[in-house]
């Protein structure tokens, strides 16, 4: 561990999975300068995707937080948790804070997430309307639930955020009608083949699916929500509604002249620095690498914000590592039938190469998705025991032409692959062959 | 640290390790009762792949960089302080399955029996030597330390 003097100060705004990286990747190569945490929210570093299983009563409060309680004091942070920025002033390197004190900073990383995207839809502003990524939504959700004993809830949005949200509910024994813009749920990242068997496993479920449509307008009983009419005019009840539509890049603090370039997201370069200097950022409010489209945008998942806080960390610090790219990836249970997606699924241009299992009584699914002899996408969907090596022969863009056909043989392992590529996975890690 | 090593080229495929790994992951560690009597039935945290008469087992390797770790949403999936294995506390795992879908070893399984949770080798933490090495029979699985 380097011993420098104290002579500079890490604040980083955020405080959930890139806030985390980012602590853990500094304090490997500098254990004296002090880091500040600022983050409008009260509590201590929790895991942000538990909401729906504490929504859904599968975990408990205290089994919400995302490291153990010592945690700052043992990376020796000061988290200044409730407080909000309001400005950065990276001329000054220094944040302004509500109710107008200033923190002044050496390094700054912003890792200030997403906010959730809600259309703007009469009586989107009346009790029972809900959005869904923060603590306290769920808190607010479960009091709600209980205090007016809701039994029948209207999630819009059919993405992974709404299936999980349906999950939640559904735990809790609430009836569950899912309001989908698009003409399938599950449009991003799935095909219409994997879509439409999560929409039959849903309705196994009870769940009703209403796609190709959208809300015309919330309608209120005494005060509450009560129902909504959608665009063609079909009314719909319900005691709780929910936009789990997905989140945008958090940028408000980012204002013009701030010298921080943004496009939808901060954008950042292989080192997660910002256009601004000893600025950088991380997490669901950037712009990163994605490692097969080549091009910089939001993935907005949890390993991947950690993944960016640490190399941001890193080079914080003064260890100079570079951002490999991230790939997008989600796993969901519906009904008790695990589904993953990882990368290109759905390719809608030439030169793609598609491998398909479909067992529809078994509710099994397996789609490959090759460009180039290359893997680039994968959807599972009933058995994805081997998510993790599609999701690695991704990553590695390794060559499959030698073994393609046997990908999705019922007995492809480890053993499938070349010779070759199983040292390269394994190279100095445990396995000698 | 101390890993499992594999010479492909000593596997016999005889699977005893995924029988003594199920053994000592059973609740009463003996083999009759663990097979016999036990609902669920325990699992295996090592998997024997074999092709034609190529075979191999496989488990967790430990990952110095652990992609599962990364992913895990709950912190269940950790590095013990102790002895740098990757352990997974099963009472905080959700069985979100962000490590399976990240594990290029496919060394994580999914356990449904029961409460949610993943499975996967915890190097029979407490032991030794874990049992799939002290009962390989051809010693085509080795637990040593390695330069890395």
């Amino acid at each position: 561990m380097r011993r420098g003097k104290r002579n500079m100060r890490y604040v980083i705004i955020g405080n959930s999975a890139a806030a985390v990286g980012a602590i853990e990747a500094i304090r490997q190569y500098d254990q004296d300068n002090p880091i500040t945490v600022v983050a409008d929210e009260p509590h201590p570093t929790y895991s942000r995707p538990l909401i729906t299983y504490l929504l859904g009563g599968l975990v408990s409060e205290e089994r919400m937080l995302y490291r153990p309680p010592d945690f700052y004091e043992r990376y020796e942070v000061e988290p200044m948790l409730g407080v909000r920025v309001v400005q950065v002033e990276p001329q000054e390197r220094k944040l302004t804070l509500a109710g107008g004190g200033t923190l002044s900073y050496d390094k700054l990383l912003i890792g200030t997430g997403g906010v959730p995207f809600v259309p703007s839809v009469p009586g989107g502003d009346l009790e029972g309307v809900f959005t869904f990524t923060r603590w306290e939504d769920a808190r607010r959700m479960r009091y709600f639930i209980e205090a007016y004993g809701v039994r029948q809830a209207i999630v819009v949005g059919g993405g992974f955020i709404g299936l999980k949200t349906t999950e939640g509910l559904l735990a809790r024994g609430i009836k569950v009608t899912i309001v989908e813009l698009a003409d399938r749920i599950l449009s991003a990242s799935f095909d219409r083949t994997a879509s439409h068997l999560v929409e039959t496993i849903l309705r196994r479920e009870g769940v009703e699916v209403r796609t190709g449509t959208t809300l015309q307008e919330i309608i209120a009983r005494a005060g509450r929500v009560d129902h909504v009419i959608l665009r063609e005019g079909e009314r719909l009840e319900c005691d709780l509604l929910v936009f789990a539509i997905g989140v945008q890049p958090n940028t408000a603090l980012i204002s013009r002249g701030t010298g921080i370039a943004t496009n939808q997201g901060i954008l950042v370069d292989d080192y997660m620095r910002t256009t601004a200097p000893d600025v950088y950022a991380a997490g669901d409010v950037v712009e990163a690498l994605d490692r097969l489209l080549e091009v910089r945008r939001t993935i907005a998942i949890w390993p991947l914000a950690y993944r960016q806080g640490y190399v941001a960390g890193c080079n914080m610090a003064g260890a100079e590592q570079e951002y490999e790219g991230g790939i997008p990836m989600n796993s969901v249970e519906v009904g008790g039938v695990p589904t993953i997606s990882v990368g290109i699924t759905d390719p809608q241009e030439d030169g793609y190469e598609v491998l398909e299992e479909f067992i529809r009584e078994e509710m099994v699914y397996k789609k490959l998705v090759l460009g180039n002899n290359r893997l680039v996408g994968a959807i599972l969907i009933g058995d994805i025991d081997r998510a993790g090596i599609y999701t690695g022969l991704i990553r590695d863009r390794a060559n499959v032409g030698g073994f393609k056909n046997d990908l999705l043989a019922e007995n492809f392992g480890l053993i499938s692959l070349p010779r070759d590529y199983r040292k390269h996975l394994v190279t100095g890690e445990g396995i000698v062959i | 640290m101390k890993r499992i090593y594999v010479n492909e080229e000593y596997c016999i495929g005889c699977r005893l390790c995924e029988i003594h790994c199920l053994v000592q992951h059973s609740r009463s560690k003996k083999i009759i009762k663990a097979f016999k009597e036990e609902i669920p039935r325990a699992l295996p945290r090592v998997l024997v792949e074999e092709e034609g008469p190529l075979s191999f087992a496989m488990q967790c390797r430990h990952c110095a960089e652990a992609p599962c770790i990364e992913a895990c949403i709950t912190e269940a999936m950790h590095r013990d302080d102790l002895t740098g294995a990757i352990l997974c506390d099963e009472e905080r795992c959700v069985g979100c399955w962000m490590c399976i879908m990240v594990c290029p070893f496919r060394a994580i399984r999914r356990n449904i029996e029961g409460r949610k949770a993943i499975s996967k080798c915890d190097l029979c933490y407490g032991e030794e030597t874990p049992v799939c090495v002290t009962h390989c029979p051809n010693e085509a699985l080795v637990y040593e330390e390695r330069e890395a």
